[in-house]
């Protein structure tokens, strides 16, 4: 045990103190600040035509002007950067620097390296987004001196989880790579290989494969509309990105209560109004939950590949 | 100095796929020896030492290291063994005494005791001058110093140190070989050293064991293990004379235990059953010639070694 605390506070102390966290938290701050400065100006326009604004401290994350994206989106778009920055090289370097061998030679358990390295990496992370968030809540609250209910601090607390987790697959991929590859560059690029398939072509894969398996028949009925749109985005929910952005959204504005294609029918006798915290939590479990479980394969597969590795020099 | 063997090793084999990286080795290693194993490039010497050390299993056999099983037990085995692995790396951005304190901490020792060591032990290898200053700074030499100190820093009952000199000057070399000696002397520390490099092991070690494509191909003090080569006794000598009358040639030829002479440029070759050099400069003296230099040949480990090269090579 005490070789998980010490293995774990050095990783800490060399993520926290490292160029690279600086450089991704100076990063993430920018962004943050000025995506928040600029939702705050137009928030009136924002909150506007609604007559009983609620949830205003909730748009201040995801309103956005035009000019900048919403802070969730700059999250949703470096938050897999972080990830990967975090975990690219933690097996490889050590291991090509002998600092692995230096670490293996004493009396810990194996396994001790590999969850000291994820849990100090996800630890990173969670420092860094909840103290970005609470930078931000606080000049937001500075700016339209609203404060927030306590369900808008429920949903923010349940939306920096659910990006901590979201992150940490990203890190676990990373780590995964850097324990498959012996060479940083490689597992640099396959992990980057891996981000941008699922941020870039996975909708036009998605696309392409919901025409084959449920086309849409010549005169355009709604039934095959349906289908088709509804297989292309179970196909989406592959990727992890996807899976991502509909639990924020569903976090972060109550008003969403649903995920799929929505028909008249069904909104026939819907009364308008936001979900409470648990029905949008309800909506989006099983999104959070298949997030962990990416999160814990990763980090299985790693954990296994690892515990079977020669150690060697390099 | 009891009989019960420090490492004991029995029917030890390793196999990768095809490859039979270690076969059916079997040695013994007796408390406060320093044993030295020899062998080419790839002839199984860090294999044994990992599996010595539990990092890597055998596929059949056993390796003890104090009585312990290093596959099963290999974390008490590990709390008691010292490993210097050949490409040893420490941690760029921390100083020595960092560098040895986190050894010190994976080792589960209290941070009193880590304290009051860690200056110690740089005293003890030498490199006392640069406890503050990072490892990026370090020579090959001075690395390898602070890594017999990593190893020092657990008390160990057993050290195995795969390759200790290579890639340092002679100088270097020299004064990582002293440590090794003094170690083994005041500590009473069990010694396993491999190398490559044999004039340098002739001269620390108590027993060698040569190893050649996994095999052990001679095992035993130095001198034995001459006479286990080259028969007994057997040994040529060079002599270098003011002149070489031809009737002495014949006369030497009659010496008892003189095998053969032979003229080679103006030097005399000799090949004799037993040391008659002392009957020998005698002869010379008493033939109207007088002795510039005697030299005995092919005696060394190197003429052992590189027989076994030959051998193993062929």
């Amino acid at each position: 045990m005490y070789a998980l605390v010490t293995l774990l506070r050095k990783e800490l102390a060399d993520h926290l103190g490292s160029k690279r966290f600086v450089i991704l938290m100076a990063l993430v701050s920018l962004s943050g600040l000025s995506a928040i400065y600029v939702a705050g100006q137009s928030i009136r326009q924002a909150v506007g035509d609604e007559s009983t604004a609620q949830f205003v401290f909730l748009k201040l994350f995801t309103a956005s002007s035009g000019v900048l994206p919403p802070f969730v989106s700059f999250i949703a778009f470096f938050g897999p950067l972080i990830g990967l920055a975090l975990g690219f090289d933690a097996i490889n370097r050590e291991r090509s620097s002998g600092t692995l061998a230096l670490v293996m030679a004493q009396p810990i358990f194996r396994d001790s390296i590999v969850n000291g390295k994820f849990l100090a990496g996800v630890t990173t992370i969670a420092v860094m987004l909840s103290s970005i968030v609470l930078i931000v809540a606080g000049m937001g609250l500075w700016m339209i001196g609203v404060p927030p209910s306590l369900e808008e601090v429920l949903r923010i607390i349940a939306y920096t989880l659910v990006t901590v987790v979201y992150i940490g697959f990203w890190m676990a991929l990373a780590m995964m790579f850097s324990i498959f590859f012996k060479r940083i560059t490689t597992s640099a690029l396959a992990a980057i290989a891996v981000w941008m398939f699922f941020s870039l072509f996975m909708g036009i894969i998605a696309g392409l494969v919901a025409d084959r398996i449920s086309p849409i028949d010549q005169d355009q009925s709604d039934v095959s509309v349906a289908a088709n749109e509804q297989t292309a985005s179970n196909l989406m929910r592959l990727s992890p990105a996807t899976l991502y952005q509909e639990s924020i959204a569903t976090m972060l504005q109550p008003n969403v209560r649903t995920l799929g294609p929505l028909t008249l029918q069904d909104i026939v006798g819907m009364v308008p109004g936001p979900l409470p915290l648990a029905q949008s939590l309800l909506l989006v479990w099983p999104q959070i939950v298949t997030m962990i479980g990416l999160m814990l394969a990763c980090f299985a597969i790693s954990y296994a590949s690892f515990m079977r590795q020669e150690i060697r020099g390099p | 100095m009891s009989g019960q063997p420090v490492i004991e090793a029995v029917n030890l084999t390793k196999s990768y796929g095809a490859f039979t990286a270690v076969n059916k080795l079997d040695l013994r290693v007796k408390e406060g020896e320093v044993y030295g194993f020899l062998g080419p490039n790839g002839a199984g010497k860090t294999t044994t030492i990992l599996m010595a050390l539990g990092l890597t299993e055998p596929t059949s056999g056993t390796i003890k290291v104090c009585g312990l099983n290093s596959t099963r037990d290999a974390l008490k085995v590990k709390r008691m063994a010292g490993y210097l692995p050949e490409n040893l790396g420490f941690y760029d951005d921390l100083t020595a005494s960092e560098n040895l304190r986190y050894v010190g901490r994976l080792n589960g020792l209290s941070e009193t005791e880590i304290k009051s060591k860690v200056p110690l032990l740089l005293e003890q290898v030498g490199i006392p001058q640069v406890a503050d200053k990072t490892v990026d700074t370090f020579s090959k030499g001075m690395k390898q110093r602070l890594g017999i100190a990593a190893v020092l820093i657990k008390n160990p009952k057993v050290v195995f140190l795969d390759e200790p000199t290579s890639g340092l000057d002679p100088e270097g070399a020299n004064n990582v070989l002293n440590l090794i000696t003094s170690m083994s002397r005041d500590q009473n520390i069990t010694v396993m050293l491999s190398s490559h490099l044999l004039h340098q092991v002739q001269k620390i070690c108590h027993k060698v064991a040569i190893l050649s494509r996994g095999r052990l191909v001679a095992e035993g003090p130095v001198d034995s293990l001459e006479r286990q080569t080259f028969g007994k006794g057997k040994m040529s000598v060079e002599l270098e004379l003011t002149s070489t009358p031809p009737e002495l040639i014949g006369v030497l030829q009659r010496l008892d235990g003189v095998a053969s002479v032979e003229r080679s440029g103006d030097r005399l070759l000799l090949l004799c059953d037993r040391d008659v050099r002392a009957n020998i400069s005698r002869t010379v003296a008493q033939n109207g010639s007088a002795l510039l230099q005697m030299k005995i040949l092919g005696h060394g480990l190197e003429e052992i070694y590189l027989k076994y090269f030959q051998e193993g090579g062929a």
